[in-house]
């Protein structure tokens, strides 16, 4: 056989076009998910900074003005101060089980984030089940709550981790029954296709209209699967000093901060998606479509802004709740989830079958 | 019987000493089953200062600025009624001017306990913001305060006999103008938090007291009044000149913690009552008796001699306490602030009891938390309204 030693070069050559192509392919995979893990970093970081400003407002004072330009690099100031802590583990705690803790709470929340729309077809994973992945993967984070407080060997802790896996399951019901009425009214558990079946009408086609008990409903249970307050007991600071929380010092209880804020701003956005209409612009006989067809750059990111422009009401909502109200008992709280909201739920979810039914 | 093997182990719990829930340093050793209270023990000690031994090697103008260390929210009461004691003992009379610019100040200072009462209450709830709506208010009062007195919270203001010193010009107008702010303040925490149903559902029916309770145990103040008796020693005793004001004793009848808040906030607008009827109607005269001042003179004349002028300093003349024993009281905000007294014959007490308000209020904690949760312990112990420093004086 004789290899002509041009033959060997063209075909080393095409092999070598081959493997980077993969190269390529391969860093292509990671070049979305890193802008996204990006773009929910710098989310955190705004919210925190809004969350103080907020808070400021309320209560009469200035918030932070010294971290750079109006406070804004507050919240990176302090993660940094941080991750400078000495990172202390309870000495007869389990310390495997204590380091995991707060890594799966923000695991699972994170995990979550790849299912939502940012803009038209703007989806890391444009799953057919794309919400139930949403819920199914934030049920882990109780799980997370539960390590942390078991590893620290702590009475407060422990009370408070189980207080936490509590809460979060008894509000997990009525979330999944409100989603589960959405995902009725559109046909489909993806949230590409929920967002699209709001697009008709504008302003009118939210499906805040059609599910007026359902809004509130997954209003009340994301607050509670948040831990914010008024649903806040197991950080409560004057009764179990910080629960879970307690024996955590430096980047872990940094995670922690980090995931109660990755769990607001992925609620907030399941809200919009949900409710408010996602990317859609909502003036009526205005349809982005058109703009995403003509200048597809400038479609996307003004669908961009419009959704975060919806979640960023709700985050104000939230926030102003937080520092307005006061904080309910444990037995109050799992009475307000399983006897108040439950029933609503499922007397919701029976309104919405019934109309479909009928509206067939 | 078989212990079953997942048999109850109560929890202790110990709400050590320094914890984040601004109640001073009470240390509560509860014992929990679950969620629910079965014991609760208080430890007190850690803010004591031996005030009362102190007080037997002080002359009564010494002592005064360590009186408002005790309940150091409400400081005006403390330094009447460490003045209102000699003044009894010896017979002096107060001027009227100045019995009504201490009927002023006292009010003042009681807004200010029960504003100060009301933001630890509400952050204990969970609402975080009433805390810094009620220094706002605080504030002026410190203000005002700054301006008569010159000192913001310790003022050493009362004297025996009257006040050091007179209102400065202009300070009616401005507490004047502090009592309509006042009163739209109230009506904005009435808006913000009474109709408040989560508020409502953290308070109502927590803690509650009966009458017969409330007398056997030995409560003053607010947790007497909430529970259905109309006592108030301004009206019983009618002690300064709180006669000649038009005011209602305000009480209610439940005995749990909203009616306690309930009484704390229609309190303060009672106040608000009294000091602009105070200021309206202030005479002028004296503010100050000054034949306390007249002391004997017969001490100490051979160290007043020529001879020993440069050799050290001379005792300051001090008010000559005759050898009595008395009891005297005043409504502080917390309930019913009392001193016994027995005298010397000097310028020093032999005995100076204080029966604080706050240590008498305290005993029923234990009671009170035996059947109720986790999260209740801190609505409780906030209504009752103790602060350490007088506790553990």
């Amino acid at each position: 056989m004789i290899i002509y030693a041009t033959e060997v070069q063209t075909i080393n050559s095409f092999v070598r076009l081959e493997s980077l192509k993969e190269v390529y392919g391969l860093i292509w995979i990671f070049v979305p998910i890193f802008s996204l893990i990006l773009g929910i970093i710098t989310g955190v970081l705004v919210i925190v900074w809004l969350e103080r400003e907020i808070s400021a407002g309320i209560q009469q004072r200035i918030g932070p003005e010294y971290a750079g330009p109006l406070g804004i690099l507050q919240a990176l100031a302090d993660g940094t101060k941080l991750l400078f802590k000495e990172d202390l583990r309870p000495s007869r705690g389990n310390t495997p089980l204590f380091s995991i803790g707060p890594s799966i709470a923000v695991i699972s929340i994170l995990l979550s984030y790849s299912v939502l729309p940012f803009s038209n077809h703007l989806v890391l994973a444009d799953l057919n089940i794309g919400i139930f992945l949403w819920i199914a993967i934030s049920s882990i984070a109780p799980i997370g709550l539960l390590i942390s407080g078991y590893g620290s060997n702590n009475k407060y802790s422990f009370l408070g981790g189980l207080r936490a896996a509590a809460q979060s399951i008894s509000y997990e019901i009525p979330l999944t029954l409100c989603v589960l009425s959405i995902s009725l009214l559109s046909n489909s558990l993806s949230t590409v296709d929920i967002v699209e079946a709001q697009s008709k009408y504008g302003f009118w086609g939210w499906n805040l209209w059609r599910q007026p008990i359902g809004f509130i409903i997954f209003l009340i249970s994301s607050l509670a699967e948040c831990e914010r307050l008024p649903f806040d007991l197991p950080e409560a600071e004057e009764e179990l000093i910080a629960g879970y929380q307690t024996e955590y010092s430096g980047i872990k209880f940094g995670l922690f901060y980090v995931a109660s804020y990755l769990n607001l701003l992925i609620s907030s956005l399941f809200v919009t998606v949900l409710y408010l209409g996602g990317w859609n612009i909502s003036i009526p006989y205005v349809s982005i479509l058109e703009l995403f067809e003509r200048d597809p750059i400038f479609g996307t990111t003004i669908g961009i802004f419009i959704t975060l422009a919806k979640t960023y009401l709700f985050l104000f909502i939230s926030i102003a709740t937080r520092w307005t109200l006061p904080r309910l008992r444990m037995d109050q709280l799992l009475n307000l989830g399983w006897k108040f909201l439950l029933p609503i739920s499922l007397g919701n979810l029976l309104l919405t079958t019934s109309f479909q039914l009928f509206s067939l | 019987m078989k212990r079953p093997v997942t048999g109850k182990d109560l929890m202790i719990v110990n709400m050590g000493p320094h914890h984040p829930s601004m109640h001073g340093v009470l240390r509560l050793i509860v014992t929990l089953d679950g969620e629910d209270v079965v014991d609760c023990e208080p430890i007190l000690g850690y803010l004591h200062r031996g005030m009362e031994k102190i007080a037997e090697n002080r002359a009564i103008i010494q002592y005064l600025p360590y009186v408002t260390r005790w309940d150091y929210l409400a400081t005006m009461f403390t330094e009447a009624i460490t003045v209102n004691g000699p003044e009894q003992l010896g017979n002096i009379q107060v001027p009227k001017r100045a019995s009504y610019i201490r009927v002023i100040m006292l009010e003042l200072s009681r807004i200010a306990s029960h504003l100060l009462w009301l933001g630890p209450f509400m952050a204990d709830i969970g609402a975080q913001t009433p805390f810094f709506y009620i220094f706002r208010e605080r504030e002026f009062v410190y203000d005002l305060f700054e301006a008569a007195t010159g000192m913001r919270m310790m003022h050493n203001f009362f004297r025996i006999g009257g006040i050091a010193a007179d209102l400065p010009y202009g300070w009616i107008d401005k507490c004047l103008d502090f009592c309509d702010y006042f009163l739209t303040e109230v009506v904005e925490y009435q808006k913000l938090i009474t109709r408040n149903p989560i508020f409502l559902e953290r308070v109502e029916g927590v803690g509650i007291i009966s009458g017969e309770e409330a007398i056997n145990w030995g409560l003053s103040g607010p947790m007497l009044r909430a529970s259905g008796i109309p006592w108030d020693l301004r009206k019983v005793d009618r002690y300064e000149s709180y006669d000649e004001f038009e005011w209602e004793i305000q009480w209610q009848k439940q005995g749990d913690s909203l009616a306690r808040y309930l009484v704390r906030l229609s309190e303060m607008t009672e106040s608000i009552k009294i000091i602009q009827q105070a200021l309206e109607g202030l005479p002028g005269g004296p503010y100050e008796n000054l034949e306390s001042r007249g002391f004997d003179r017969k001490r100490n004349t051979e160290w007043n001699d020529f001879e020993y002028r440069f050799i050290s300093k001379k005792p300051s003349p001090t008010f000559e306490l005759s050898k009595q024993e008395l009891y005297v009281r005043v409504e502080a905000p917390k309930g019913e602030l009392g001193i016994f007294l027995i005298g010397d014959q000097s310028g020093f007490p032999w005995r100076w009891k204080i029966r604080p308000p706050g240590f008498i209020n305290l005993q029923i904690l234990p009671e009170l938390v035996k059947r109720m949760k986790l999260a209740d312990i801190m609505t409780i112990l906030g209504s009752i309204d103790i602060i350490m420093g007088e506790v553990d004086r």
